[in-house]
């Protein structure tokens, strides 16, 4: 699979999707202006990794900021995430969160709590 | 030789809008369309004013939040006044600091006919607490779809539950069938 390799700016996250590697990341702010536009591209990927992958998973997310638009996108990449769990997968969802940032926490929580994919809170400095 | 000599009454008005500005503590103020580049500058502005005034970090967080989804709901939502009923986009948009707090207000015009339905959000909003917020938000972003405005109905629900402040907001008739809509956030300093 081609790799997706997304620099981040002050309105777009970073994103690197990488299947030779096996690094899924997604980090940085996001508040893109058409933010379907944005992220089709990464669950159209999402959904061939889940075709083809066969070793275990880990997406990563590092998000700084997101609105609420992106927040629906979000839930979506954590639904394909899903799916690919509950088809057997290995799949593990990591969460990080500057360890001050109680919403960015409690959002990893709530996603957690609306998906049946094992996701894991990490806090950092 | 020709006059550079300011008109009188524009004068005035420049003064007492400056000193209006003084006075409320308002720190930003702008009409016009919000477009994309619009709320990237003046989050950015904001940000960095917050970052050389030393703005704990969960504060800088709170207004910047805010201040986008505010912004998104006027580019999104505003009507343009006339009898076409389409959005233009439009608004005020503005930002208060004092000692305690920021406030962020918005205005813009709203058709009638949508002004139940948003009024029946916003109080239904400002009737829940803290959990009941975030349950709702859950349901919200399960079920919602994106608007054809790419809207998800999460902003204000957001707004509530991580300024923990009320919304104050209300409507205001300027002509037939259209009104003018005016929400306040209050987000409190926390050091």
């Amino acid at each position: 699979m081609e790799t997706i390799k997304i620099q981040g700016t002050d309105d777009i996250p970073s994103v690197v999707l990488n299947a030779e590697n096996g690094i899924f990341q997604i980090s940085g702010r996001s508040m893109p202006e058409d933010v379907t536009a944005f992220y089709e591209p990464i669950l159209d990927w999402i959904s061939e990794l889940g075709e083809t992958y066969k070793n275990k998973i880990v997406f990563e997310f590092k998000l700084e900021y997101f609105n609420t638009a992106s927040s629906k996108l979000l839930l979506d990449i954590l639904m394909k995430l899903e799916e690919m769990h509950e088809a057997g997968k290995d799949v593990l969802v990591k969460w990080y969160f500057p360890e001050d940032d109680e919403d960015m926490e409690e959002a990893g929580q709530e996603y957690a709590d609306i998906v049946e994919v094992p996701i894991e809170l990490v806090s950092y400095e | 030789m020709e006059d550079k000599t300011l008109n009188d009454s524009f004068l005035n008005a420049v003064m007492e809008f400056h000193k209006t500005m003084r006075e409320n503590d308002i720190s930003l103020v702008y009409e016009g369309e919000i477009t994309h580049s619009i709320t990237k500058a003046f989050t950015s502005l904001t940000e960095k004013k917050m970052t050389d005034e030393e703005e704990s970090g969960i504060t800088q967080r709170k207004v910047f939040h805010v201040m986008v989804e505010c912004l998104q709901n006027i580019s999104k939502h505003a009507e343009n006044g006339n009898d076409s009923y389409s959005t233009d986009g439009r608004g005020i948009f503005m930002v208060h600091k004092t000692e305690e707090l920021y406030k962020i207000t918005t205005g813009n015009l709203i058709a009638d006919e949508n002004v139940e339905n948003l009024k029946r959000s916003l109080d239904l909003i400002n009737s829940l607490n803290k959990d009941e917020l975030t349950e709702l938000y859950k349901k919200q972003i399960k079920e919602g779809q994106l608007s054809d405005k790419k809207g998800a109905g999460l902003g204000f629900i957001d707004i509530a539950r991580k300024t923990g402040s009320k919304l104050e907001f209300s409507f205001k008739s300027v002509k037939n069938n259209i009104s003018f809509f005016i929400l306040t956030t209050i987000i409190e300093r926390k050091k």
